[in-house]
């Protein structure tokens, strides 16, 4: 229950008042008991309301002398005891009120209170992140700025403290408490209609299984992302259906190997997935030859492990090669001296990655060999984004943030759930497409990473081609992609993927008409985004874009252009 | 046999029964009522409601509002006292006091009603 502060507060002060009653009810029987006299010598007695009156302003020790005649001396001793019970009872309520308010059990429940009427109020739809590191913070801030709300969990009281001082664009409560517990996940909206689903980003592994476990048990229809470090926890995650597992290392080895085997493909992958407007830059294409792996740890095995199924040669770097069971050939040391990696073969080495978990070693690595040989090509993981502006001024080949890459994977899950459809469909294509598609997405882009968005054909997305089709019109996808405004000029927008229930066509052909449940992955500049919008929802817009035809509007020119016909 | 039942139970019954004990008489006849009967009905009541602070159940939440409503109804009835005598200066007319002891009689219902479930409660108990 939510007004629990309110009941802790009664059930405290139960003590207070009852004092404060009893000692205001012995006050005034004192008061009207003993009598007192006149000047003129006639005996008088207070009666209640002279009673009330004397103790509500002595009590509070303001007093102002004798009410309403002088006393006399049994009066003044009387009255005495009369004074004091209440004004001690007045100390001892506002000590236990004051005792309450610093009890911390009492200020924590009155924070929750403060939360759930919060997560309450969200009217958007809205997702639960757990874990407000630095992937918590980064998508907070990317679902904020997309129109969705959140409610953050985190265990670290300071990280809430920082949520509530940055200036996002809405307002997003946060708790510090543990999202292992159901009712915390509760109290963050898991029962809210409006609750999209869950993503898990805490640091704790274990966290984020018990959460995606706690979601799909008593909510199945919330969609759960949950981040992953261990191998063993995806897999555990994946075989209750949690419905995406992001494993930052895995998908940079996945990317590395991409951007050795498919360049150009890598190309497209870096630019679909990143943050949108931020500048579109351009990945140098590895070199071949042989890796020096700096650190074997869980980064650096999934590498291994990726760089094996891709024949690339690599030599291993590790400090303690027998705990980490690294391959044979591995180089004992920590790669940030010169002797290290000179004996690791850099004269001949096509790239180092420092993959450790220690950020000043692996700048130093880099720098290190970068002083061997100037022309290598240089990865090194990022472990605190604190520390961003020094890998920043490093100038990497190949930055390895495993916070942002989390972040801007599941954010593409949420905004494009067909992206990584597309991404395993244009695998499979030649180089040739690969660079057709990135000359597409450069020419829409206009030099920023664009926004992906999907559409889905239907009453809810798309009302007006709904209507126009009943009137028999075949809307094509061109007609969509076509400017209002200028029908010689194309929206900024390319549509990536078209699917059917039987059929799934990437870069879909522009003169194939739509039919209700298509499902498109559309991407382009966000102006381009509002348009498409607008012109989904306005049947005159359509109809002029389809057919050239401008015809009157409202329910009266329509009916006069029905008569007129 | 639990001591705080027993000052709980005590307070209730001892409000309805001053309570009674106020309103018992022709409600026009101001010697019929007793004016220190109403103050010990007030604080009685009061210190009952006190009693009842902080009970989350159903029927708790029940008595607290009986109690409340007995409060409400007896404090008006020792206002409208005091104003007819020292504010107006208009004294205890008999239209007066019937209002008097009627509000004081709503609240014997208020009261009645604490008992019941009172009794109620404890008979559930015990079965």
């Amino acid at each position: 229950m939510d007004n629990a502060a309110f009941y802790m507060v009664l059930r405290r002060m139960r003590g207070p008042f009852l004092v404060l009653i009893g000692s205001y009810a012995l006050g005034i029987c004192v008061l009207m008991a003993i009598p007192g006299e006149h000047p003129d010598g006639e005996t008088w007695r207070m009666n209640f309301v002279d009673a009330l009156y004397f103790l509500t302003y002595t009590a509070p020790t303001i007093g102002f002398g004798e009410y309403p005649y002088e006393f006399n001396y049994a009066q003044r001793l009387g009255y005495m005891l009369a004074i004091y019970p209440p004004v001690i009872a007045w100390f001892y309520a506002i000590v236990t009120i004051v005792g309450l308010i610093q009890d911390p059990v009492f200020r924590r429940t009155v924070e929750a209170g403060r939360f759930k009427r919060q997560v309450r109020r969200l009217s958007e739809p809205f997702w639960i992140v757990c874990g407000y590191g630095d992937t918590g913070s980064l998508l907070v801030r990317s679902l904020t700025e997309r129109g969705w709300e959140a409610s953050v969990l985190d265990v670290d009281e300071q990280r809430i403290n920082h949520l509530s001082t940055r200036d996002l664009r809405l307002f997003v409560p946060g708790w510090c408490a543990d999202a292992n517990r159901t009712e915390n996940l509760r109290a963050a909206g898991l029962d809210h209609p409006r609750c999209a689903g869950v993503l898990a980003v805490t640091n704790d592994d274990h966290t984020n299984l018990q959460v995606a476990i706690s979601v799909k048990l008593l909510h199945p229809r919330l969609r759960v992302i949950c981040r992953a470090e261990n191998r063993a926890t995806a897999d555990n995650m994946n075989s209750f259906g949690t419905d995406h597992v992001v494993d930052p290392f895995a998908s940079f080895a996945d990317r590395l190997a991409l951007a050795i085997t498919k360049p150009e493909m890598h190309r497209v992958y870096e630019w679909l997935s990143g943050m949108p407007n931020t500048p579109l830059f351009e990945p140098p294409r590895p070199p071949d030859g042989r890796w020096l792996i700096c650190g074997y740890g869980r980064f650096g095995k999934a590498v291994c492990r990726r760089l094996d199924k891709i024949d690339v040669p690599y030599t291993v770097i590790e400090r303690t090669p027998e705990r980490t069971s690294a391959p044979e050939g591995t180089i004992h040391g920590k790669g940030t001296e010169a002797v290290t990696l000179r004996e690791a073969g850099i004269q001949n080495a096509a790239g180092v990655l420092a993959g450790t978990d220690d950020d000043a070693d692996n700048l130093s690595i880099v720098m290190t060999a970068r002083d061997i040989r100037p022309d290598l090509y240089l990865a090194a993981r990022e472990n605190q984004m604190a520390q961003r502006p020094l890998f920043k001024a490093a100038e990497l080949q190949m930055p390895v943030e495993p916070s942002y890459l989390i972040a801007t994977r599941m954010l593409s899950l949420i905004t494009a759930p067909l992206l990584p459809e597309f991404l395993r469909i244009a695998r499979g294509y030649d180089r040739s497409w690969h660079a057709a598609v990135a000359r597409r997405i450069r020419e829409v882009s206009g030099g920023v990473v664009p926004e992906i968005w999907t559409i889905t054909v239907g009453d809810d997305e798309s009302p007006a081609l709904m209507e126009l089709r009943s009137e028999g019109q075949d809307i094509a996808l061109q007609d969509l992609l076509t400017d209002p405004q200028d029908e010689e000029k194309r929206l900024n927008a390319v549509t990536l993927l078209l699917v059917r229930p039987e059929a799934v066509v990437p870069l879909p052909d522009p003169k194939v008409p739509l039919e209700p449940g298509d499902r498109l992955l559309c991407c382009g500049t966000p102006e381009a985004r509002s348009q498409l919008r607008w012109t989904l929802f306005h049947r005159n817009t359509l109809r002029y874009l389809a057919t050239g035809e401008q015809r009157p509007d409202g329910s009266i020119f329509r009916w006069l252009a029905r008569g007129s016909k | 046999m639990n001591l705080e039942k027993v000052v709980f139970g005590f307070f209730i019954l001892l409000a309805l029964t001053l309570n009674f004990g106020f309103v018992y008489g022709e409600i026009d006849n101001p010697a019929h009522h007793a004016s220190w009967e109403l103050f010990a009905a007030i604080v009685v009541n009061l210190v009952a409601t006190v009693l009842k602070f902080g009970e989350r159940t159903q029927i708790g939440a029940i008595l607290l509002a009986a109690s409340l409503v007995a409060d409400l109804q007896l404090i008006a009835a020792a206002i409208l006292w005091g104003v007819a005598l020292y504010g107006t200066g208009a004294g205890l007319t008999e239209m007066t006091m019937a209002s008097i002891v009627s509000l004081a009689g709503g609240a014997l219902v208020a009261n009645i009603v604490s008992v019941t479930l009172l009794i109620i409660e404890t008979v559930r108990i015990h079965r």
